[in-house]
């Protein structure tokens, strides 16, 4: 111990006799870490972060990992990693190889909770002249969340030399937070205290909120309570708007969900006057064909793996349409008319669907992957929105314009519109309407099956999927009227909304179901939905 | 007066049924309870239970006949009524229970001392008494389809657009009593019954007097039903079944007549639900699940719809195929009762009871009659 404190000091003779080299400087602090216990690394570790110096940071952060030590032999601090049963040596400011030492040799510096927590702050006070912007921007974050004092005059500095505005605007804030939360507070002069809590107002977050609580609430002098009082009430406010936006949103991505699945049902339903309980198992299907896409991708181009959506788009469209068509050709060409039959025959349909999907592909969930650019959410004010939902939203609306355009402007739908509104005639004009029945049948089924590919990416994809939807789906065409494009959108979305702006208030199982009853009384004013159809054909 | 009602609406059918439920109310106690266990006519207490069920559903089944067959009204949520029965009787025998729970609370089912309550909810007052539970088990039913019903009918909410509420109403119905707040159990609902009117529910003769008490009820709803059709007011039932407007122009006040057919079903099938709860042991909100609701439905159409009688042995059948298929066969039970879905509507649109008729019918050509008369005036309002 002797030894190792008079080459201590015949070092810091040295080192204080040379300025030139930066680590030369920081040297006697890190070795200091390594003498005097938890206490001496402690005030060691303070000076090392009053340096200021960003140099530190990679020796502090193998103190935080455990991998800084002291060699026995001369009391030197290193850096040491295990290889085999030795450990290898490494210099903790300049990295350069010390060679190998058995564990015998070296002995570990150990780090209780309050070193810890002195080792996150002053990682954060040091990251602060990270010349990396990420870095500094963390680092801002970290501080903020602290409130460590000690890193107030790093804070200083970092600001003054800041050249990015956001970054610089984080550092503000958490100086800001430090100034009103911490004792120099008493000290400030009114205009400061205003700045401060300007500063933290215009962060505009549930953090700044709490904080500023904290001052409102605190023994703070009268102006300071004052003025983060005020700040509280134009944040809430603010808060307040950003969460009805953020509703909103939500009850958009839940309405474009509820359009995809009741969108196909509007086609069989409304157009055809077909209840297709089977439209859930419909869905099912477009999910286990994504399922079955992304198995492939997986198997033979694990490289294209985010183009495997793309691919069971059409697919979903074309097995789900394919099996809608069989059905059609089967089983409900027999019962047009006879909506309630229809319903029966489509029930057994949907539990003899689901009891083979179970059969072939197990009653668990499958694991349907996300592409990467379908990951992730990004920051609009003070909204997130994840990109898995946004693109779900743009997919809904892109299915529903191009059915528009698809019964609006194409033969096809043309023709289909011709056989709903009457078929004898269609029948003479020459249209094929046992065929016209089919496809239109199919185009419905492949409709669901497209909004499986999308429910796949936010659902659970097991034989139930379908069953989830297929109540809310016939809610949607109900509630928006049948036979009515338009009304299914409106329907959707309103439904969406209501369902998300009750759930704060009501949650979301009692939200549920005073939209249940609501959409009851709703079937009372207006029996045929929101969107009637008018004329004589309703009655028919 | 009340007999000459009852008698009115039996026929030769009417006959058959009733002479099988008395020979069941006989045979069946003394087959369980007096012939020795090694005879081969000896019926176990399981059977019993077993038969019980299908009766109860099979009552079920009649009460939907009522609606479907004869008013034309397709209940999607006919379980619901059968659920809300069996919950008021499961209070009943909640509350029977007494200290004897797991946690020996005297007032307090488990669940509540579990759930950290510290009185009875008021809704749950007078369940002690049995001739409460037993008002409750047809008023509850018979409160919420009077309500129902009376703005349904009014708005003149019809065909798929009335199935389709029906099915909502029984959809909110799972999800509220799913939840814990509801002071109904939540997700497990009422189980661990101890006795009914002070006897074990696990005795043989208990089991075995419900059984006769199940038996007892079907043959009198089952009187009761086909009163009401044999009257005047089963004419007019059937006739706006057929074409409801013309009814409605020769002056009748057709939502009246559909009102009273629609709670009467209902509370038939709250009795239903009360009856089974004690003989199953258990009553859940899986009950209310818009699933078992459509069961219902086909046992109807499997055993003809619009006959009553079809009601019944719809139901007993497709259950007693239920019960075999689940133990031989789990798998394969999806696919029969899918198929049975598509097979009746598509082959058998009067059911088994209608089959003679049918092929009868069938033989001059395909198609030419339709199955049931009228049937498609009738379903086509709702397209």
């Amino acid at each position: 111990m002797r030894r190792a404190l008079r080459w201590l000091m015949a070092v810091c003779v040295v080192v204080a006799t040379s300025t030139a080299a930066l680590a030369a400087d920081l040297r006697p602090l890190v070795q200091a870490l390594g003498s005097g216990g938890y206490s001496g690394t402690e005030k060691a570790l303070a000076q090392l972060s009053e340096a200021g110096d960003p140099a530190a940071v990679p020796v502090i952060e193998a103190l935080q990992a455990g991998d800084l030590y002291v060699r026995k032999a001369d009391g030197t601090v290193v850096v040491a990693r295990k290889a085999g049963d030795a450990f290898t040596l490494t210099d903790p400011l300049t990295r350069a190889a010390l060679g190998d030492a058995p564990a015998a040799a070296v002995e570990k510096i150990r780090i209780n909770n309050s070193l810890r927590r002195a080792i996150s702050a002053s990682l954060g006070a040091l990251t602060l002249m990270s010349p990396d912007t990420g870095v500094r921007r963390s680092a801002a974050d970290a501080v903020f969340k602290s409130r460590d004092a000690q890193a107030l005059e790093t804070l200083n500095a970092a600001i003054a030399k800041e050249q990015d505005k956001s970054v610089r605007a984080a550092m503000e804030q958490a100086r800001a937070a430090i100034l009103l939360t911490g004792e120099a507070a008493s000290k400030m002069s009114d205009a400061e205290i205003q700045s401060a809590t300007d500063t933290l107002a215009a962060r505009g977050d549930r953090d700044a909120l709490v904080l500023l609580n904290m001052v409102a609430g605190s023994g703070a002098s009268d102006v300071t309570k004052r003025s983060a009082a005020a700040a509280v009430s134009t944040l809430e406010q603010k808060l307040a708007f950003w969460a009805a936006l953020q509703n909103l949103w939500y009850g958009l991505s839940l309405g474009s969900v509820l359009l995809l699945a009741a969108i196909g049902l509007a086609v069989t339903f409304g157009v055809m006057g077909v209840i297709n309980m089977a439209h859930g198992e419909m869905v099912m299907i477009g999910a286990y064909t994504t399922f079955l896409v992304q198995e492939f991708f997986r198997a033979h181009a694990p490289g294209l793996f985010d183009l495997s959506i793309l691919v069971a788009l059409p697919a979903a469209f074309i097995v789900s349409g394919g099996v809608g068509i069989i059905i059609e050709r089967s089983v409900i060409r027999w019962l047009y008319g006879r909506p309630l039959e229809t319903l029966l025959a489509t029930w057994g349909l949907s539990l003899a669907l689901q009891q083979a999907v179970r059969s072939i592909f197990g009653p668990t969930n499958r694991e349907v992957g996300a592409p990467s650019w379908m990951s992730g959410a990004f920051e609009l004010g003070g909204l997130t929105i994840t990109y898995g939902r946004l693109w779900i939203v743009i997919f809904a609306f892109a299915v529903f314009g191009a059915l528009l355009v698809a019964l609006k402007r194409t033969w096809f739908g043309l023709s289909i519109r011709a056989v709903t509104q009457n078929r004898p005639m269609a029948n003479a004009m020459g249209i094929r309407t046992a065929r016209v029945d089919a496809l239109t049948f199919g185009l419905g089924s492949g409709i669901a099956g497209l909004a499986g590919v999308a429910l796949s990416q936010i659902d659970n994809v097991s034989p139930n999927l379908g069953q989830g939807y297929i109540i809310d789906s016939f809610m949607v065409v109900v509630f928006g009227g049948v036979g009515n494009l338009w009304g299914t959108l409106v329907g959707a979305l309103t439904l969406g909304s209501i369902n998300k702006f009750l759930e704060p208030y009501a949650g979301a199982v009692l939200g549920k179901i005073l939209v249940l009853i609501f959409i009851i009384l709703f079937i009372q004013r207006r029996p045929r939905g929101l969107f009637a159809l008018k004329g004589r054909a309703v009655e028919a | 007066m009340l007999l000459r009602f009852f008698l009115m609406g039996l026929d030769r059918k009417a006959g058959i049924v009733l002479t099988i439920l008395a020979i069941l109310a006989v045979a069946v106690p003394v087959m369980t309870l007096w012939v020795p266990a090694d005879s081969p006519f000896h019926l176990s207490v399981f059977t019993v239970s077993l038969l019980g069920k299908y009766l109860c559903f099979a009552l079920l089944a009649l009460a939907l006949d009522l609606v479907w067959g004869y008013c034309g009204i397709l209940s999607l949520g006919h379980a619901a009524f059968f659920a809300l029965g069996g919950y008021a009787m499961g209070m009943y025998l909640m509350r029977q229970i007494g200290p004897r729970g797991v946690y020996g609370n005297p007032v307090l089912p488990d669940f509540m001392v579990f759930l950290n309550w510290k009185e009875l909810p008021w809704y749950w007052l007078g369940f002690d008494h049995f001739w409460f539970a037993a008002l409750m088990v047809l008023v509850v039913p018979g409160a919420l389809a009077f309500a129902f019903g009376w703005f349904a009918f009014r708005s003149r909410v019809t065909g798929v657009y009335l199935s389709i509420i029906t099915q909502a109403l029984t959809f909110a119905l799972l999800l509220a009593f799913f939840r814990n707040d509801m002071g109904f159990g939540g997700n497990n609902g009422l189980t661990d019954f101890k006795d009914i009117l002070g006897y074990d529910i696990q005795a043989d003769t208990t089991r075995v007097t419900l059984f006769v008490a199940t038996v007892a009820a079907l043959a009198l709803s089952y009187m009761i039903a086909s009163g009401v059709i044999g009257s005047k007011l089963g004419k007019v039932l059937v006739a706006l079944r057929d074409a409801e407007s013309r009814v409605r122009f020769m002056g009748y006040d057709t939502e009246s007549y559909k009102l009273f057919a629609w709670t009467l079903s209902a509370c038939m099938a709250g009795v239903a639900g009360a009856l089974y709860v004690p003989q199953v042991g258990i009553i859940n909100p899986s009950e209310f699940a818009p699933a078992s609701s459509i069961e219902a439905v086909i046992w109807v159409a499997v055993g003809g719809r619009g006959t009553l009688a079809g009601g019944i042995l719809g139901a007993v059948l497709v259950n007693m195929g239920k019960s075999y298929f689940t133990g031989a066969l789990p798998e394969l039970w999806l696919f029969a009762l899918g198929g049975l879905f598509v097979a009746v509507t598509l082959f058998l649109p009067k059911g088994l009871l209608g089959l003679g008729a049918q092929l009868k019918a069938k033989l001059p050509g395909r198609n030419k009659t339709s199955p049931l008369p009228n049937a498609k005036t009738a379903d086509q309002k709702g397209a």
